[in-house]
């Protein structure tokens, strides 16, 4: 099959689950005029616990709650596919100090560059923002060239 | 915020479940599957991003253009169009390092916990240390923003 060895699973789950992705975002934004991103969450949640001021501004107290509802809901919304699709837990075997090393710098890169992939990547490039598109070319060249060294590194998994 | 009717919030949840739902059909709540695509081992990845920015962009264009103020908060339809500086690029290359190290972004980490994934917490802890280092970095910074020029 043409294609097969660029997309060893196919194309059909990953466009289908993006559309739904993009549907998520449609719905808040046709019924709210909310573009909602998912990781002012991080900073946004913060403000109930910190009185640091960055997390006290206006936008983020102000959305805060919602934004509570709306990561509510996408870890809901994964349980479905878990439950009917995928017949019970999954869990990863990338090594835990991958994920919190690499969280760490998520954390950080996310909120100073304004947004991540569901921010800039769907809805900015979906807005044709510049910023955006400049800002997921730089994430995504950044994260090939990270992750094929860490794997030339023996890093496994 | 306390002023939101429960027809907001049930929306704000519905589209929650429909945008988590998607991301666990996908497969992107998996870090493997990133890790994958970004090894060059399966390009099927650029499907998910590729096909939700189509369903955004056909949903701003439309709302921009046809229809008039959104339902539940009377507010007018725009674009998500953020200020460029060098931030942008500066967190762009971080956020790509960490990507690139775990595999995980924010709403895929949260998606991953409705899979299962308990393992994901190391990921979202990680997150939200992240987000408290460059808020409270920053507070420093805007304070003396106020003082002598600093090389931040």
């Amino acid at each position: 099959m043409i294609g097969a060895e660029l997309f060893p699973n196919g194309i059909a789950r990953y466009a289908i689950g993006g559309a739904f992705v993009g549907g998520g975002v449609a719905i808040i934004y046709l019924a709210t005029g909310i573009i909602a991103g998912a990781s002012t969450f991080l900073e946004s949640t913060l403000s109930y616990v910190s009185k640091v001021p960055r997390f006290n501004r206006g936008p983020y107290v102000l959305t805060r709650d919602w934004r509570v509802v709306f990561t509510i809901g996408i870890v809901l919304g994964a349980a479905v596919y878990a439950v009917f699709w995928q017949g019970g837990a999954w869990t990863t075997e990338v090594q835990w100090w991958r994920l919190l090393g690499g969280g760490v710098l998520v954390g950080i890169g996310t909120r100073l560059g304004k947004g991540c992939t569901s921010g800039h990547g769907v809805c900015g490039v979906g807005s044709l923002s510049q910023t955006s598109i400049v800002n997921v070319a730089t994430f995504m060249a950044v994260a090939i060239g990270t992750a094929q060294l860490v794997q030339a590194l023996g890093v496994m998994p | 915020m306390s002023d939101r009717s429960p027809a907001f919030y049930l929306t704000i949840l519905l589209g929650g479940l429909v945008f988590g739902f998607g991301l666990a059909y996908s497969h992107m709540a998996r870090p493997e599957v990133v890790l994958n695509f970004l090894q060059f081992e399966d390009f099927g990845l650029l499907f998910v991003m590729g096909g939700a920015s189509v369903v955004t962009a056909i949903t701003f264009a439309f709302a921009t253009n046809v229809l008039d103020r959104a339902p539940l908060t009377g507010t007018d339809y725009v674009r998500r169009m953020k200020s460029f500086d060098r931030n942008v690029l500066v967190g762009g290359v971080i956020f790509g390092a960490g990507w690139g190290i775990s595999g995980i972004c924010p709403g895929a980490a949260y998606a991953s916990v409705g899979i299962g994934n308990i393992t994901i917490l190391w990921a979202i802890a990680g997150m939200f240390a992240g987000a408290y280092i460059q808020g409270r970095l920053r507070s420093r910074t805007a304070d003396s923003d106020a003082g002598p020029a600093t090389a931040d």
